[in-house]
């Protein structure tokens, strides 16, 4: 097996499984409870949390875990909206983000927020001086990712908190993405609240955080305890978080090298697609990109087609075709970035890990080649191209 | 997610390709919602049909049910063809998930659409068939949150 979906999610690293093991077996005390069992898992979660503060330059009293990046987006967002609701009721995003972020701005729309979604280039980069123009005098809250999960564009962060921060705006970014693949700091960056999620660099899932800037006044989400600075209650997932600590710990200690190295990969795996398969476009920003992320759109063939042949040959990937989304509209992304819809169907993400090797990577070069070729001659479209040559394809 | 038999007729499409001068060429689909099929039949003097090839740009599914459907209608007659409805052609391939049954409507709707091409080269009617309908997906309600 060649697995290529480490956006989705990744393996847990043998050492942040070791770690968390025993807070499963021996040490299965609830961090609540007084005697020393329970004391041995509130100072497991501490540790974990100062490791995953370190990650970010963030303070440990700022960490607030939850159940992943979904929940940690959607407290930013309702807590955010009701915390300034008085203040002001209109919200600045992108077209581009998660639909963690995107379905919960339509929730808060039906509830009577207003919320702008910014355009972004080709490239899928969100314009600083766009986000500038939509700031109104009732603006409360601005969310911008840090880096896009399905074309790897990374977002100029530090200029957005900058300009939120300047004109005292709540600036949230959703980072479940970059978090522990790039460097972020949110005092640098002017960062109020982040979210993460543990299951993206090799920890476990079902455990994530948001980072809430001390001082904000962000309401808790969850009620029905005194977990988390009465700010998240529930009992704590106390092997999840145990091993988004080492998960962390290591994605600091290794970032370096681990993103040269699939920086290296991708690189390769770019070059050879786009010269060896003809009319393919690389979709997202050439040098701002996630070191792991390489996103095709193979014109004329339909993704999941693809993914199928792909997993039949062992390879795991992902696309952002309709078919792959469970509606019939394909990405939201690949539509913001400009493609027409048969683009955005025949889209193809792999998402590597610095554990890939080349040998891999031409092997699914090879894979892709045939396949595509496969599958375009089993199309209508390509039949038409090949006949009228005049299709507005941008090839 | 896909049965066995979706999973053989996608993997071994029967009778993929082009008919050269085609009694009746259908085509249906959207490329906004990512399917277009593509049928191609040879019918001959007797209303039979001879031979049957398709093309498609698609999901898993829609390859399959488009497979399926040559399949279903080769040898047959028009009115036999005319009579092979969606719902055949996903029983035949052990059924699909509930999101791609519009998928073996497209086949349905190709099936139909390159009956009423032959229908009209030849000047004929075809009791029962109606005007394709080349966007199957105009219906479709809007996603919700």
């Amino acid at each position: 097996m060649i697995y290529l979906d480490n956006a989705a999610t990744t393996r847990v690293a043998p050492e942040v499984l070791e770690s968390l093991l025993p807070y499963m077996a021996e040490n299965y005390g609830n961090p609540s409870s007084i005697y020393q069992l329970g004391a041995a898992s509130r100072r497991a979660v501490s540790g974990a949390r100062e490791a995953v503060a370190e990650l970010i330059g963030a303070d440990a009293e700022e960490i607030y875990f939850t159940a992943g990046g979904s929940e940690a987006d959607n407290w930013a967002l309702k807590a955010t909206a009701e915390a300034y609701g008085n203040k002001g009721r209109h919200i600045i995003t992108t077209k581009i983000e998660h639909h963690a972020v995107l379905h919960t701005c339509r929730y808060l729309e039906r509830q009577g927020f207003e919320v702008t979604y910014l355009d972004v280039d080709r490239d899928g980069l969100v314009d600083p001086d766009a986000v500038r123009a939509a700031i109104r005098p009732d603006t409360i809250l601005i969310s911008v990712m840090s880096a896009n999960n399905e074309i790897g564009t990374i977002e100029p962060i530090a200029e957005i908190g900058g300009i939120a921060r300047e004109r005292g705006i709540v600036f949230h970014t959703d980072a479940v993405q970059a978090f522990g693949q790039i460097p972020i700091d949110v005092k640098e960056m002017k960062i109020d609240m982040l979210s993460a999620s543990a299951h993206k660099l090799n920890g476990p899932k079902g455990v994530g955080c948001l980072y809430i800037r001390k001082g904000l006044k962000i309401g808790s989400f969850i009620h029905g305890g005194a977990q988390e600075r009465n700010r998240r209650a529930g009992t704590e997932n106390v092997p999840g978080i145990v091993g988004f600590g080492t998960a962390a710990a290591r994605a600091g200690r290794i970032m370096e090298e681990k993103s040269g190295r699939e920086r290296e990969l991708r690189d390769y795996l770019i070059a050879r697609i786009e010269k060896e398969v003809p009319y393919c476009r690389l979709n997202g920003h050439r040098e701002k990109r996630l070191p792991g992320n390489v996103n095709f759109s193979f014109f004329f063939i339909e993704g999941e087609s693809l993914l199928i042949r792909l997993d039949m040959e062992g390879i795991c990937a992902s696309s952002g075709s309709a078919c792959t989304s469970g509606s019939l509209d394909p990405s939201h992304v690949l539509l913001a970035i400009g493609l027409k819809h048969e683009e955005a169907h025949g889209s193809l993400r792999l998402s590597l890990s610095e554990e890939n090797t080349k040998e891999e990577l031409d092997a699914v070069v090879e894979a892709v080649k045939k396949n595509v070729s496969l599958l375009r001659d089993m199309s209508p479209l390509y039949e038409d191209f090949v006949k009228n040559k005049k299709e507005a394809y941008h090839v | 997610m896909y049965s066995e038999k979706v999973m053989d007729h996608f993997s071994n499409p029967r009778n993929m390709g082009e008919i050269e001068n085609a009694s009746g060429v259908g085509t249906v689909g959207n490329a906004k919602c990512g399917d277009i099929m593509r049928i191609f039949l040879d019918i001959d003097d007797d209303g039979i049909i001879r031979d049957v090839k398709f093309k498609t740009f698609g999901c898993g599914a829609a390859v399959a049910t488009s497979s399926m459907a040559t399949e279903l209608v080769k040898g047959k007659t028009v009115q036999e063809a005319l009579n092979v409805t969606n719902q055949a052609v996903m029983e035949a391939l052990d059924g699909l998930p509930p999101v791609k049954v519009h998928c073996s409507l497209l086949a349905e709707e190709a099936i139909h659409a390159a009956l009423w091409d032959y229908a009209e080269k030849k000047g004929i009617v075809i009791e029962g068939l109606k005007p394709p309908k080349h966007d199957i997906h105009e219906e479709e309600p809007a996603e919700e949150y």
